[in-house]
């Protein structure tokens, strides 16, 4: 069944998965069941970790690489001249498997080319899923790719057997999606979206009721972005972001640097590195959105439409609202120490708790892992107090903190020594 | 100066704060294992093990403290650290004798010691699930080496019997000399004389493999390399969660 030749399929296949980024297994808690193999732990675990430096959690792979759409940023669009193959659903299914049993693995993250037509490859992907549950007695963690335009009830069989669904977005506004990819459009993308979240929704009610019922994607849905293809700026990206957490409940939105695939079509930028800086930001704006407590417009405005490169997003968002600082250790809200630059969610537990024994100073602080060199500017805590925002004024700060942490060689940033970045599209 | 002598048990640690509060004698040093230190100056008290003063002092600490507390304390004993159990004597001491719960007193330098050394006891027996690799046997059982820094194998043994129930595995400490076998039913200490096993890679004998096993590990390593994006290599951040010392039980990352 797996033989040598495998091993090149593998090649093309994972080649041809390697650009979606999404790799999560965590947010499903199942034990296994007497004589099968297989559970998944709720934190979700990594097995491996690429040269690039993106974890290695579940077998990230392509059903086909066959496509019968021609979008611009993706290298297995039809128009491309490359090698391309197909795993039967029993070699994924077996390798798997094979792969599991030796703790390479955490699961499988099947995705593919379009064949046929949308409902067809949804089949076969579900088929793979069902073999795994099945005939495998599998209760692993199944990540399934939802293709563009699927019916809404190979959706909802989807759901039944994986724990995660996703249905990539890629670029963030309507016009420039149709202009890159001219056989999707929003509604096919953001559609199967509402009918997952829904689906989601009505099987949590439903296991409230009846602990038996079946679940449906329980570890929720995510979806992928791509960054630096189009000319959106990072206000479009983060709204929509916002809004998709907001309203339709997304575990993640993944954010992809776009690197140039299909460097011929004239229609995407010439970018000599991917965005990789950009991205990190905008990782980290996402991070603010999710546990941070931060709305969309305080990140990005329309004065602001794109994040600072240079300095990380909570520190850009303070340096324009000193009026709120410094902070009192000691006293502040939970809320406010949670936006004081230099502090993360561990630290603030930590104070916290630790409040409530001792007044604590900028020794205790730095013990439970505050950045001070970054906080100092902020706070005030039990101790004679030292120069803050207040008496430096933010352009000051500003200038401290970019000294302490010269911008690196990026090539994002490099690019711009030689010629602006000509946005492809035109708004 | 007062110094404490003990079997390197975790009880033998509990026997050794409930002595030092029966003698009001509290440890300025603390020498693990028997006879291997000699003290150069004055005596050593030597403490015998006693599993009845042990579970009382277990007991105390979490009436003055919590249970989850209690074992966070013997996760951070397994660290094996030649100054853990000093420091844990500390933090014991601060436990029992403060009428308030102190374990999240962050404020603390020996709370904030302690947790951090906890945190670190549980990366690695979060490693050991993410790095312990299969080598199929030709008898259909599978066989991992791994020498992880501190002696958290046994942590991670609920876990490995949950997921693979269904296959005979073996998990075997090269570092420590033991490991755990599972045969269906229950999992059970260790310790092989004779280990048919390369100390460099981990590897069993290749009479010992399974006839796939070499194909397995290929077709890993083909996916391995096939799933990096070649334009945003980053050894630094690749060498942050992927540190060195682990490459070699790697199929992965090791020569075969």
């Amino acid at each position: 069944m797996i033989s040598e030749s495998s091993l090149e399929k593998l090649k093309i296949l994972a080649g041809a998965a390697k650009y979606d980024v999404s790799c999560a297994s965590s947010g499903t808690k199942r034990s296994n069941v007497a004589g099968g193999i297989g559970n998944s732990a709720a934190w979700g675990i990594c097995h491996s970790f690429t040269e690039d430096g993106r974890c290695i959690s579940l077998m990230k792979i392509m059903l086909s690489n066959y496509c019968i759409y021609d979008c611009a940023y993706c290298i297995n669009r039809k128009s491309n001249d490359i090698p391309r193959t197909s795993f039967t659903p029993d070699e994924v299914a077996n390798l798997t498997i094979e792969f599991y049993r030796r703790n390479y693995i955490e699961g499988l993250f099947l995705s593919s080319g379009v064949l046929r037509s949308p409902d067809h490859t949804m089949e076969q992907l579900i088929g793979v899923a069902k073999k795994l549950r099945t005939e495998h007695r599998y209760f692993g963690y199944i990540h399934l790719k939802t293709i563009p335009g699927a019916s809404p009830q190979l959706i909802a069989e989807a759901g039944r057997w994986a724990d995660r669904l996703s249905v990539n977005i890629e670029i963030p506004s309507e016009n420039n999606l149709k202009l890159l990819a001219p056989d999707k459009d929003f509604r096919s993308v953001l559609e199967p979206m509402k009918i997952i979240s829904t689906g989601i929704l009505e099987a949590k009610e439903e296991r409230k009721h009846h602990r038996n019922a079946p679940s449906f994607s329980p570890a929720g849905q995510s979806t992928q972005l791509i960054i630096g293809a189009t000319n959106d700026t990072d206000q479009t990206i983060l709204k929509l972001s916002s809004a998709l957490y907001l309203r339709r409940d997304l575990k993640r939105v993944y954010y992809s640097g776009y690197i140039p695939v299909n460097s011929y079509d004239s229609r995407l930028p010439a970018l000599s590195a991917p965005p990789l800086r950009r991205e990190h930001r905008l990782y980290q704006a996402d991070w603010l959105l999710r546990f941070y407590g931060f709305r969309s417009d305080e990140i990005v405005n329309a004065e602001n439409p794109n994040l600072d490169l240079e300095l990380d997003p909570k520190v850009s968002w303070a340096l324009r609202n000193p009026h709120l600082f410094p902070v009192d250790i000691n006293k502040a809200d939970p809320l406010m120490l949670l936006r004081v630059p230099g502090m993360g969610t561990h630290s603030v537990q930590l104070i916290l708790m630790a409040r409530q024994h001792n007044r604590l100073n900028s020794s205790h602080l730095k013990k439970m892992g505050v950045v001070m060199k970054r906080a100092r500017y902020f706070i005030t805590c039990n101790e004679l107090r030292s120069q803050n925002i207040q008496d430096l004024k933010p352009e000051i700060v500003r200038q401290l903190l970019l000294e302490k942490k010269p911008v690196g060689n990026d090539g994002a940033v490099q690019l711009k020594l030689f010629h602006a970045v000509m946005p492809a599209l035109k708004q | 100066m007062n110094i404490f002598s003990f079997d390197n048990t975790f009880e033998g640690l509990l026997t050794l704060v409930f002595e030092s509060y029966r003698l009001k004698l509290f440890p300025d040093e603390i020498l693990s294992g028997e006879g291997s230190q000699n003290v150069l100056f004055g005596s050593s008290i030597t403490i015998g093990t006693n599993d009845q003063k042990a579970e009382r002092v277990w007991n105390g600490i979490i009436a003055h403290s919590s249970e989850v507390n209690a074992h966070r304390i013997y996760r951070t004993f397994l660290s094996g650290q030649t100054d853990t159990p000093l420091l844990l004597v500390k933090f014991i001491r601060l436990i029992i004798d403060s009428n308030r719960n102190q374990e999240t007193n962050f404020s603390e330098p020996v709370v904030v010691e302690v947790n951090k050394l906890h945190q670190k006891v549980c990366k690695e027996a979060h490693r050991v699930q993410m790095f312990v690799r299969f080598q199929k046997t030709i008898e259909d059982s599978y066989y991992a080496s791994f020498a992880p820094m501190y002696d958290v194998l046994p942590l991670c043994i609920p876990h490995f019997k949950d997921r693979f129930a269904d296959q005979l595995w073996i998990i075997y400490d090269l570092k420590r000399n033991y490991g755990f076998l599972y045969d269906l039913k229950n999992v059970t200490r260790v310790v092989f004389d004779e280990l048919k096993v390369n100390p460099q890679n981990g590897q069993l004998h290749s009479s010992l493999l399974a006839d796939d096993e070499k194909l397995f590990q290929q077709l890993w390593k083909q996916y391995y390399k096939s799933i990096c994006i070649l334009e945003r290599k980053n050894p630094k951040v690749h060498r942050q969660l992927l540190p060195q010392r682990f490459w070699k039980y790697l199929p992965e990352k090791g020569v075969l």
